[in-house]
């Protein structure tokens, strides 16, 4: 059994827009996958669609386990706590500091107290960001704040790690820096990437399965591919 | 344990918001605090028209007259088969002399009157009360059938204007009562949107980060709480004050002695704790509704 697996999957939102059409894939524990495709191609549909934002119209997606298209509204927290997702926009608390914020996330699904800290500060550490703790979100760099929004995805060890443009409002140099912890952690800690993503240089450099999409439909899914190989055809 | 480190943060939380939101929670407090003295106002009407009605439909009786020439035997045959009447509840002998007696009391006039005349002119009677108001007319005619009634008589029209007439003022407020509670739920619901649409981000991240719809939905149905509860501290006091006083004010009664007030005790207790249930419960009803469209994402 595959980690994730996406069999015949169609979403056609209410307004009649196929987003995700006849897609089947699967994605191994331990693998770094990047999804592309040009805007409105359906990459953001098919992440929303692994954290169950969106509910597929037709076909299965089993994620550890669960099958997400039959999973009900009340239900959805027991799949995202095998989850960790990353933002474009950070979506960290701007009330809360560094620490509070990673805590957070434990707090929510009920950790007692004196867990919670050695947690935190442990997936603070992983992204190199122990010194901050007591800051603001206010008072930090863009790639700073995606740190924070990194460790609070992994902060419950999950088997996955969903990103959804990490990358997106950052730098070239801050989103190497960041595409080195995700790196890091898919490699010492055997978690399992899935990333969304629409910069080339990344894709190219990182050298790993590229899944693409075109119009909603799967045209491409290579090992070590690359953005340039498809711009070729 | 789980549980208690959920309530122990959604009380924290809860307390926190209340503070935080300071303004719209005073909004709600108030929005609260008005319909809840409505309320309050209300049920204490509506108990005292009930109370009031319950009073006069025991007094409504029927006086059954019976005739010159009936004896005893006669009237022990008559008295049983009211008793075994289905709608009758008490039935009660005097006789010619018992009356005269009673209508001496009564007024001076009377009194006057009876002595003046040799032979008692009135007749023995019967009083009849009742199970059913309603039927009142029923029963009278029945009994009019019998022999040796002279007549049967229950203050007709007025009985009936009286019953009919507080049976719409014991609707009308019950109606009242139930209408002003939904205004309140829809107030407090609305007023815990808004502050609930500040933390729309801090729901959507608890959502994605793994926690149950309970224990997002906690600290905000404490926070409807604790809202109901203080909402309900002002219309508490001004009812329990505010009855009790008038009570004195009136020394018990409307226009006639007939008319009594409810006793302000346990009476007003018991309204007190039904406006603190009204307030605490229509205020966690309206904040879990008011957060249930944010458990969407």
């Amino acid at each position: 059994m595959k980690l994730i697996s996406i069999e015949k999957c169609f979403k056609t939102y209410k307004n009649g827009v196929t987003a995700i059409a006849d897609l089947s894939l699967e994605i191994d524990k331990g693998e770094f996958v990047f999804i592309i495709g040009t805007t409105g191609c359906g990459k953001s549909t098919l992440i929303k669609m692994l954290y169950r934002e969106e509910k597929p119209t037709k076909g299965k997606i089993i994620i550890g386990g669960i099958n997400v298209a039959k999973l009900r509204n009340s239900r959805v927290f027991k799949l995202r706590r095998k989850l960790g997702i990353v933002f474009q926009d950070f979506k960290l608390l701007p009330k809360l500091t560094v620490y509070e914020n990673v805590a957070f996330a434990l707090e929510s699904i009920g950790m007692k107290d004196r867990d919670i800290r050695p947690k935190v500060l442990e997936a603070l550490d992983k992204v190199g960001l122990k010194d901050r703790v007591r800051s603001y979100p206010r008072e930090l760099s863009g790639g700073e704040q995606q740190r924070v929004c990194i460790a609070r995805a992994i902060v419950n060890e999950p088997k996955i790690l969903i990103c959804d443009e990490p990358t997106g409002n950052l730098d070239p140099k801050t989103s190497k820096e960041i595409m080195d912890i995700l790196d890091k952690l898919n490699k010492d800690y055997d978690t399992t990437v899935v990333m969304v993503t629409h910069d080339k240089d990344i894709v190219n450099k990182m050298k790993k399965r590229v899944i693409s999409l075109d119009n909603g439909v799967l045209v491409e899914d290579m090992m070590k591919g690359s953005y340039k190989v498809r711009e070729n055809i | 344990m789980k549980i208690f480190r959920f309530l122990k943060r959604g009380i924290r939380d809860s307390f926190k918001s209340v503070f935080r939101n300071f303004s719209l929670s005073m909004a709600a407090i108030a929005c609260t605090t008005i319909t809840l003295i409505l309320v309050a106002v209300s049920i204490i009407v509506t108990y005292n028209v009930k109370n009031i009605t319950d009073k006069l439909e025991s007094e409504l009786t029927i006086v059954v007259y019976l005739k010159k020439d009936v004896d005893d035997e006669k009237i022990e045959t008559l008295n049983k088969a009211f008793v075994q009447m289905k709608n009758v509840e008490e039935v009660t002998f005097k006789d010619a002399d018992e009356w005269k007696l009673d209508m001496k009391e009564f007024s001076d006039t009377y009194s006057a009157a009876l002595d003046y005349l040799d032979e008692n002119p009135l007749l023995d009677a019967f009083v009849v009360k009742v199970k059913d108001v309603t039927d009142l007319k029923g029963t009278t005619e029945e009994i009019r059938e019998f022999e040796y009634v002279d007549s049967a008589n229950y203050g007709e029209g007025m009985a009936e204007s009286i019953i009919s007439m507080m049976s719409v003022i014991q609707k009308l407020t019950i109606i009242i009562v139930i209408a002003l509670v939904f205004v309140t739920a829809f107030l407090i619901s609305n007023t815990i949107k808004l502050t609930i649409f500040s933390r729309k981000s801090e729901i959507e991240i608890m959502r994605l980060v793994g926690a149950s719809n309970i224990t997002i939905k906690l600290p905000f149905i404490f926070e409807g709480f604790i809202l109901g509860v203080i909402g309900s501290i002002i219309p508490i006091l001004i009812t329990i004050y505010g009855y009790v006083f008038a009570y004195d004010h009136f020394k018990g009664y409307v226009i006639t002695p007939l008319i009594t007030l409810v006793k302000p005790f346990n009476f007003i207790l018991y309204v007190a704790a039904i406006i603190l249930a009204i307030g605490s419960i229509i205020g966690m009803f309206g904040s879990s509704r008011a957060v249930k469209k944010y458990l969407k994402i």
